[in-house]
């Protein structure tokens, strides 16, 4: 089951960019929630610092609290723990090109050290039957490599393999960005489909996909958290005079 | 909307269409000479190796031992056998310690003043004279122990191997995409079994080549030998002994006064090439049959 994440006083740099400045807020349990804004306004930066990839970046620095569950995650000693319950997808495919399908759903489970066959075959074909793609790879899974398949595919096998170490949050990145429409509204679906089961974050420059998805949504502006409100208030009526300028196309 | 925009004429005048299509040739016939002229040395010494020394392939050359100056026959069994010796040893010392280098400058001491001594030294190591290479190694283990031997000489020749091969590691594994690694990282794998298990797994075809192309150099070097393996007459699978070594071995035949000993040099030379080529063509088969339908 999901958790609630809670993001008080959140800073972030590059080098001497401040490119998060104290953002505050919590991400219910179980709901999706949409963060747009235009490009560079911190919104990729933010999902980053929630599974502490963000100070993978030799020139990253966070400040602040992030609580996931019960866990406050940067008073934690080892940022590895952490990101094993926060699933991440990122804004391009990234299977890993050298492993077969199944071996990139397993690749999270037998990387922490779990070798049992039964249990790996299991894990594989539930992840890929809730990432929605095992009808269309179940007859290639140890032939195949993960890069031979399509972009959406491709996508969805990410998914699958976020979803195999059985994460407590999802973190989406962009999902649908590099794909047609027919993958995004795949990728849409099975937003909705997952976020009875996981908390799920996801990054989005598509304000249509914002709303369709998600129950809550963040507006970013350069840095800052503008507003973060009901996704049909935001959409209908904005608190914010830059909130509303955005969201009709003023500008970003 | 854009019916002011002044398209280009669609079709080029007739002038230009010829100097592009002599242009075309022109750098097609440039690439494919170039090809030949590549090609051409490789394919130039296989032939006249395999008519110089091909006619002294026999069954003896690979199953006898030398015969003494003025006896007939002979074949270079022990030459053989101590060169696979001798890469053995080279290979199990330099790959392992190539690759571990190549790892460290890539990934763990990246922008680390000890990563960019490791750089500088390997460019170095990788300049150094083989025949100095062999003084050294002669200093450190022949002098001690106060005898030639196989180890000497595979210590030598592993030296030798891993500029090379941490060179190519380094940039097979910055070549790995940064999407690549933050994919496994986003799983929560420690970073260590990220760089061994994904960045190294993705980047082994590159780590292989250069794999090979450091065991075909050493496998050809001679000079490094001189002082160390120092080469022998007899059969000997000691590491602790001298060792024959088909460089060598082709070296003594070439340089002796005897037409019946160029005609072995001859052939030993065949077979070294043939033994590199096929040892590397077995590796990249072997290493590529893991790959996948699709796998970049």
């Amino acid at each position: 089951m999901g958790v609630e994440i809670e993001v008080s006083d959140l800073n972030a740099w590059y080098g001497a960019n401040h490119t998060l400045q104290s953002i505050s807020l919590r991400i219910p349990a179980n709901h999706a929630t949409a963060l747009i804004g235009p490009s560079g306004c911190g919104k990729s930066t933010f999902v980053r610092c929630l599974n502490r990839m963000h100070e993978t970046n030799p020139i990253g620095r966070v400040t602040g609290t992030v609580r996931v569950g019960q866990v406050d995650i940067y008073a934690q000693s080892s940022p590895v723990e952490i990101r094993r319950r926060i699933g991440m997808v990122f804004q391009r495919p990234n299977p890993f090109p050298t492993m077969s399908i199944y071996d990139n759903v397993a690749s999270g489970l037998r990387l922490n050290g779990y070798r049992n066959r039964k249990v790996l075959d299991e894990v594989v074909e539930r992840s890929l039957q809730q990432a929605a793609l095992w009808e269309e790879v179940k007859n290639d899974l140890k032939k195949k490599s993960g890069a031979s398949l399509s972009g959406g595919q491709q996508q969805r096998l990410c998914i699958a393999r976020a979803l195999a170490v059985d994460p407590e949050v999802m973190l989406m990145d962009e999902p649908a960005s590099a794909l047609d429409p027919v993958s995004t509204a795949k990728i849409e679906d099975l937003i909705f489909q997952l976020k009875s089961q996981y908390t799920i974050v996801i990054v989005t420059h598509n304000m249509q996909q914002a709303a369709r998805v998600a129950e809550n949504t963040g507006f970013f502006l350069n840095g800052k958290l503008v507003e973060f409100d009901a996704t049909h208030k935001i959409f209908t009526n904005p608190t914010d005079k830059r909130t509303e300028d955005y969201i009709t196309g003023r500008f970003g | 909307m854009a019916s002011n925009i002044v398209m280009p004429p669609l079709r080029a005048r007739a002038s230009n269409r010829l100097w592009r299509v002599f242009v075309n040739h022109l750098a097609t016939t440039a690439a494919v000479g170039s090809t030949i002229l590549v090609m051409a040395p490789l394919i130039a010494i296989f032939g006249y190796l395999i008519y110089k020394g091909a006619s002294s392939l026999n069954l003896a050359f690979f199953t006898q031992i030398p015969k003494p100056v003025g006896e007939a026959g002979g074949g270079m069994a022990n030459s053989i056998l101590g060169s696979a010796i001798l890469l053995a040893i080279a290979s199990l010392m330099g790959v392992p310690i190539g690759i571990a280098g190549g790892i460290y400058i890539a990934e763990f001491g990246r922008n680390k003043r000890l990563a960019n001594m490791v750089r500088f030294t390997a460019d170095v190591l990788n300049g150094v004279p083989s025949i100095v290479m062999g003084i050294a190694v002669y200093t450190l283990i022949v002098v001690p122990q106060k005898h030639f031997s196989a180890l000497a000489g595979g210590v030598a020749l592993g030296i030798m191997m891993i500029p090379t091969i941490t060179r190519t590691t380094e940039e097979m594994l910055l070549m790995v995409p940064l999407n690549v690694r933050e994919a496994a990282l986003g799983l929560g794998v420690p970073n260590w079994r990220s760089v061994l298990s994904i960045t190294l797994r993705t980047a082994s075809p590159g780590v292989i080549t250069g794999c090979m192309l450091a065991f075909a150099r050493v496998a050809g070097e001679t000079a490094p030998l001189l002082f160390t393996a120092f080469g022998n007459q007899f059969w000997s699978t000691s590491v602790n002994e001298p060792i024959a070594a088909l460089p060598l071995q082709i070296f003594v035949y070439a340089i002796s006064p005897y037409d019946e000993w160029h005609r072995l040099a001859w052939g030993g030379a065949l077979v070294l090439i043939v033994l590199i080529v096929v040892s590397v063509a077995l590796v990249r088969y072997v290493a590529g049959r893991g790959v996948l339908k699709g796998a970049s």
